[in-house]
């Protein structure tokens, strides 16, 4: 069992500008967990979660790796979520460097099929497209969770471009919904960038109808 | 009033937790950030430091990690940006032989040498990338998203 990292120093008032981790959070932790062993074998060395929030993720990546192991780099547009991601990997005693950047962008040149493991827990929530694009511009709480049309507005713009990024033995996790469509997005992914895809977890909670979808890139025929 | 003194207290309190605990573009994630301004696309890497304060604290040393990563640093970029913040330590040229000796200097220089305050400016464009608390601010104004 891998210990759910202490988010014992973020207060409530930290939650009113960022994402506190919930059930969507907790399905990609779970399914990190079960790869553990997969994961380490790869001997990752640059991980980047997109969007990273109160840095949940990453610090757990981070102890199932080992923090001196890997680069831990992520990404967010929100400045207040930078700053929960830099203390949760200090409190958990993970490296986690958090930049202020929307998706990959900054790295798209020099982490050309350099990124081992890409995690991305995105805005998934259908909504109008009004109410996405005035959450990323103003990238605040609603950021987290507005995904205009089909919920897929921001998740589309980075599936374009996660097989630039990924290594060639790079793994890309992914949370999504069921009105995200699934098998959409990995005959997509599989037609388009030649990435397989599978549902590493699904479960439901609520409302929501919760999958982690897995990818990498396809064995090459022997 | 107390409430004003209070989160005054609190964000002192605050920014000064985060001024220990936090604070980090090190030179292994400087090598990997290139301009990504609208149309800046050739000579837009590495961009360079402005008016950098620097931390210097340790970090667990791992072989393994340095000889894995060592193949995405571009060699000459980590080399000028660390003489730009002061240290000389590493050859010109990227040696052959990976022996203890160097990989501790690669160590110290990668891992080591925290940018918390300053900038950094693309070669090309002159866009200018801050950094404040040890976090770069790589965002665009949507004019400038290419
Ligand atoms: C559902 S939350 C997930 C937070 C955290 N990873 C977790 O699992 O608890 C989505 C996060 O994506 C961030 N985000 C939204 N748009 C983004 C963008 N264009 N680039 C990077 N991050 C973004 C939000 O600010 C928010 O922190
Ligand atoms: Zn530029």
């Amino acid at each position: 069992m891998i210990p759910t990292p202490d988010l014992s120093h973020l207060k409530s008032a930290d939650f009113e500008h960022v994402y506190e981790p919930a059930e969507d959070t907790f399905i990609l932790l779970d399914a990190l967990e079960e790869d553990a062993n997969d994961l380490r074998d790869l001997q990752p060395r640059t991980c980047l979660e997109i969007g990273s929030g109160s840095g949940c993720v990453t610090a757990f990546l981070g102890s199932i790796l080992g923090s001196a192991s890997s680069l831990y780099l992520t990404t967010d547009i929100n400045p207040y979520a930078c700053k929960c991601t830099k203390t949760t990997g200090a409190q958990n005693k993970v490296p986690i460097e958090p930049l202020l950047a929307s998706l990959a962008s900054p790295f798209r040149r020099r982490l050309r099929r350099s990124v081992d493991i890409l995690l991305f827990n995105p805005p998934y929530v259908p909504t109008e497209s009004d109410e996405a694009d005035s959450a990323q511009q103003h990238a605040d709480i609603a950021g987290a969770w507005a995904g205009g049309r089909d919920g897929m507005v921001l998740t589309d713009i980075l599936l374009e471009q996660v097989e630039s990024l990924l290594s060639p033995t790079g793994r890309f996790y992914l949370v999504a919904v069921k009105q995200n469509d699934i098998k959409g997005i990995c005959q997509r992914m599989l037609e388009r960038h030649g990435l397989q895809g599978e549902v590493a977890l699904q479960r439901r909670a609520g409302r929501e109808h919760l999958f982690v979808l897995r990818f990498r890139r396809q064995q090459p025929a022997t | 009033m107390l409430l004003e003194a209070c989160s005054l207290c609190y964000s002192v309190l605050y920014s000064s937790i985060l001024a220990v605990l936090a604070g980090m573009v090190r030179l292994i994630t400087h090598n990997l950030l290139a301009c990504h301004a609208k149309g800046c696309t050739s000579n837009n890497f590495p961009l360079q430091f402005q008016d950098a304060a620097i931390e210097l604290r340790d970090a667990e040393f791992n072989a393994d990690f340095l000889r894995g990563f060592l193949p995405r640093i571009e060699w000459p970029a980590l080399v000028g940006a660390a003489r730009q913040l002061g240290d000389a330590s590493l050859p010109a040229e990227q040696p052959e032989m990976l022996d203890d000796e160097f990989l501790q200097k690669l160590h110290h220089v990668l891992l080591e040498i925290h940018v918390e305050e300053g900038a950094m400016v693309c070669p090309n464009c002159k866009h200018v990338y801050p950094i404040s608390n040890g976090i770069p601010n790589m965002l665009l104004a949507e004019h400038e998203i290419g």
